[in-house]
């Protein structure tokens, strides 16, 4: 049998013929016509360095099984951090009081387990290297960012590493199972000259063993970044305050697009009518330049899954083609209930979580100008090359993204770097503002990660640089 | 506290976790350990449209295990109470710390610090809701929402929440310390619609003590009322001009200033308040101080996650800066003592005037209330703040119309020496409490 079932369920009393008897102990409850049980093992590390010395590590593990019954519109959930028979029966039964009556829904068979564990490798990061080498990689980036630049006065890096193992049965006859490891380094330094101080951080990360942080020196980078970008906000004017053209970088600047569009698109959003997408599928939302997707099928990245958490494979989905709204992203549930399939997209924080509609790798395809074009285009505006993360309004479409670096832009030339200053928009409108659409798309380093109603998910972005006719900028400066 | 036979089992029960943890740090050699352990039970129903859409059943545990072996630290946690599993998380923290560096700051809170008698604050009021009752409460709720205006449409729904949680904590200092507590809140969002464009709002109440929640009617009317109030929003031209910061975004403003004077930021000297003991930052009528015993009350605790007792203190007095909030670390890093402060703080109050919520807006006459802020625009080094905003257009005194699409800027620390007034209009829902906050001038970004 597979690896994963029998890192699952190897320890427990629980056997695959459980796994069909509780599905059927659930969908027994009249009116319940889906069900399903999530198991997982986790195991994380998380080792943190400061004042040059490597001060804590931590280890933790997280297993348990979740069971939901779903009646309708309605969902039941209970779950266990044990594994056991006598936890999934009372997880079982507790869930399926969601429904009093109804028609009795059959339970699919199971069946055998095939596993394709084609888009990262089933390690555990943990074991990748020795703890010895872990405090080693920790240092030598401390080492290297007070190396590069005598104005760095304190450092602090971490290092996170973690493998989970699930498998998903479900009533439909889905029965699958994914090991997902994840890394990521993080680097925050602080630098002070003339009495000014100021904080950069830089990091990244996938979904590989811990060696990817010595290949092409990455580790290295990350430290190295981290000081460019805090030297460079020592010599920072004042940001400009009011509507103006905004060039955005390639790659994480795709924030923008996660916000904007991607949360408004999620299929739960959509089905209940709370978005300002609603009902918009074959509208015009963007210029003809803009083609968005989301992609869980990309290798290594820390937004890709085999399998999404209700054991559908991965696919990727055109949000919008061309400007023109295609589809939404959708789990189960919500893709039943709007006469969809499920786009791959049904993630859950943990086995103590619902799944629901959320955003894998998002980026937007690369257009047909040079970046240095899109600059010199620009008379006066405002280049945004780096962000503190987003937020958005689903409902009324307002979404703001902090930029963390930034520069000014003064006939066609990019000229001094800003303070850091929050850009507002409007989701629905931004996208139709987009006139030019760089030839270079990049993805992120690998640390985002997306919170939706308390649940916190590692997802990816990525874009071409992009140009904004008009979009307002919350400086200080008139 | 009369405690119940079931109460004084489940506290003896988890005691006893951390007694067998403390014994199995000894027996690997290490030279202090501390353990938390934690239980939370509860229920959770959300309504949409009149309908139980989601019905969760919680229950979660944890054990974490720091150990320190000749100053060098490691920390490790599992979910599983067993002998075994305990053993093994133990076991796991010793290896950790024979890897990571000597910290000569590291280690236990001071023997002298702990809370060797604690007080009972009340803090536990099971309510034992079903989930049939849950969902009539949160029925009635949204219910009053939907009706609450025409231009309500569409619903996000209404949810109950209740939990009861057992808290314990034991060092090798010999402490052992626990208490039950619970928190049960009911919230209600609904969506309003006018000229084609929505608007999302809600309303939440929150208590230890469920008989304390805010009628669930009158949290649906609230939502509704909050949602149409943001309709037919418009945008502001760039600006400079006056912002009352309504209380909820209020304690967010008050939230900033604690992580600015938090022992982690500042020994960082990531913080744009270093060196700030003794000095003036906000106008010389302000008064901060932390209150962790208000009984029954949501940031109450009787010590904190290091066992430190938990007291009552000034943190700023006369708009100057009293006290840092300190765990025991951070305190010996800066050569002060613990405040009782790992974890956070508990219950911080902001004394405020005698102007009510609309004497504030007659002071500030003309200007921005702000009631919704959005993003992380904050760099806590140098106080720069950007953040994208919505609330309502005041002049002459009165709220004029709703804006959105808007960013305020400025930096904190111009932010707090110019605060003209502190309404009255506490909101007691948070662990920070603050009225409403008028700040004199901030840029506004809009059209």
């Amino acid at each position: 049998m597979a690896k994963t079932k029998s890192t699952i369920l190897s320890s427990t009393d629980v056997s695959e013929i459980e796994l069909a008897k509780t599905l059927a102990r659930v969908m027994s409850q009249g009116g319940v016509d889906a069900a399903d049980l999530y198991f997982q093992k986790s195991h994380s590390e998380f080792w943190s360095l400061e004042d040059s010395i490597v001060k804590h590590g931590d280890f933790n593990i997280e297993q348990g099984v979740g069971v939901r019954a779903i009646s309708g519109e309605k969902t039941g959930f209970a779950y266990s951090d044990e594994i056991s028979i006598k936890a999934l029966k009372s997880a079982a039964n507790a869930a399926r009081a969601i429904s009093r009556q109804g028609q009795k829904h059959s339970v699919n068979a199971l069946p055998k387990m095939h596993e394709s564990f084609h888009l990262y490798d089933a390690v555990d990061p943990i074991d990748t290297f020795s703890a010895e080498e872990k405090v080693k990689l920790l240092e030598s980036v401390d080492i290297e960012a007070r190396r590069i630049d005598s104005r760095v006065t304190q450092v602090m890096v971490s290092l996170a590493g973690e493998r989970s193992a699930i498998l998903v049965a479900a009533a439909d006859g889905t029965l699958a199972s994914d090991v997902r490891p994840l890394v990521r380094l993080s680097v925050s330094v602080i630098v002070e000259a003339n009495g000014r101080r100021e904080q950069g951080g830089a990091g990244g990360g996938a979904r590989v063993g811990y060696g990817y942080f010595l290949e092409e020196e990455r580790a290295l980078e990350y430290a190295r970044e981290a000081v460019r970008q805090a030297v460079l906000k020592l010599d920072a004017v004042d940001a400009p305050a009011g509507a103006m053209t905004v060039v955005l970088g390639a790659g994480w600047p795709g924030v923008l697009l996660h916000e904007a569009v991607g949360h408004g698109l999620e299929g739960d959003f959509n089905r209940k009518g709370s978005s300002a997408f609603s009902g918009r599928v074959g509208e015009r939302i963007a210029t003809s330049e803009c083609t968005v997707v989301d992609d869980g099928t990309l290798a290594n990245r820390r937004g890709s899954l085999n399998v999404d958490d209700e054991g559908t494979p991965t696919q990727c989905t055109t949000l919008i083609e061309n400007g023109i709204l295609k589809g939404y992203l959708q789990d189960k549930l919500n893709g039943r209930l709007m006469g969809e399939a499920s786009t791959g997209n049904g993630r859950r924080e943990s086995y103590a979580h619902l799944p629901m509609p959320r955003m894998t790798n998002t980026y937007m395809l690369p257009g047909k100008y040079e970046h240095d074009e899109i600059i010199a285009s620009v008379d006066r505006g405002l280049y945004a090359v780096n962000f503190a993360g987003g937020q958005v309004d689903i409902t009324s479409g307002k979404f703001v993204f902090s930029a963390s670096e930034a520069y000014l832009i003064e006939n066609g030339k990019i000229t001094s770097p800003v303070r850091g200053a929050t850009l507002i928009g409007n989701g629905p409108d931004v996208l139709t503002k987009v006139s030019m659409v760089g030839n270079n798309l990049k993805l992120d380093e690998g640390v985002g990660t997306c919170g939706k109603e308390g649940q916190s998910v590692p997802v990816g972005v990525g874009q071409p640089s992009l140009k904004i006719d008009e979009l307002t900028v919350g400086g200080t400066s008139v | 506290m009369s405690d119940s036979k079931q109460i004084k089992k489940k506290r003896n029960e988890l005691e006893s976790h951390i007694e067998l943890a403390l014994k199995a740090a000894r027996k690997y050699g290490a030279d202090a350990a501390e353990i938390s352990v934690a239980e939370d039970k509860g229920l959770s129903v959300t309504v949409r449209n009149g309908e139980i859409e989601t019905l969760e059943n919680h229950f979660d545990k944890g054990l974490a295990i720091t150990v320190f072996n000749k100053q060098c630290k490691g920390s490790s946690s599992t979910s599983d109470f067993s002998e075994k599993a305990i053993r093994q998380a133990v076991k796991t923290a010793t290896d950790i710390a024979s890897f990571t560096a000597q910290d000569e700051f590291s280690g236990l809170a001071e023997y002298d610090e702990l809370a060797w008698d604690y007080p009972d604050l009340n803090l536990y009021y099971p309510w034992g809701v079903s989930a049939e009752e849950a969902t009539e409460i949160a029925i009635q709720c949204e219910t009053a929402a939907l009706k609450g205006d025409k231009r309500i449409v569409n619903s996000e729904g209404a949810s109950i929440s209740s939990f009861e949680s057992f808290r314990a904590y034991g060092n090798s200092h010999g402490f052992i310390g626990s208490y039950p507590a619970s928190s049960h809140s009911l919230s209600c969002a609904v969506i309003g619609k006018e000229n084609d464009a929505m608007q999302r709002d809600y309303w939440y109440t929150a208590a230890r003590d469920n008989n304390l929640l805010e009628d669930a009617k009158r949290v649906g009317k609230k939502a509704a009322k909050r949602t149409v109030a943001r309709l037919n929003a418009k945008k502001l031209s760039t600006s400079k001009l006056p912002i009352l910061f309504s209380p909820e975004m209020a304690s967010g403003l008050i939230g900033h200033f604690v992580v600015a004077v938090s022992g982690s930021s500042l020994y960082r000297k990531s913080s744009f308040l270093l060196d700030s003991l003794g000095e003036k930052i906000f106008p010389d009528w302000m008064h901060i101080y932390e209150q962790p015993h208000i009984v029954s009350g949501l940031g109450s605790a009787p010590f904190d996650s290091e066992g430190v007792k938990t007291r009552s203190r000034n943190i700023v007095s006369h708009g100057v800066i009293d006290s840092y909030i300190l765990n025991s670390y951070a305190a010996r890093k800066l050569k002060l003592t613990t405040t009782g402060n790992a974890g956070g703080v508990h219950n911080l109050c902001v004394e405020t005037g005698n102007l009510n919520f609309n004497a504030m807006l007659k002071l500030m006459d003309k200007g921005l209330l702000v009631t919704e802020l959005m993003g992380q625009g904050i760099n806590m080094v140098t106080g720069d703040y950007s953040r994208g905003a919505a609330g309502f257009w005041v002049e002459n005194g009165k709220i004029q119309y709703p804006v959105e699409e808007i960013t305020i800027a400025g930096n904190l620390k111009d932010m707090f020496s110019n605060i003209v007034a502190i309404g009255n209009d506490i909101d007691t829902r948070l662990t920070t409490r603050t009225g409403s906050i008028l700040v004199e001038e901030m840029m506004i970004a809009g059209e």
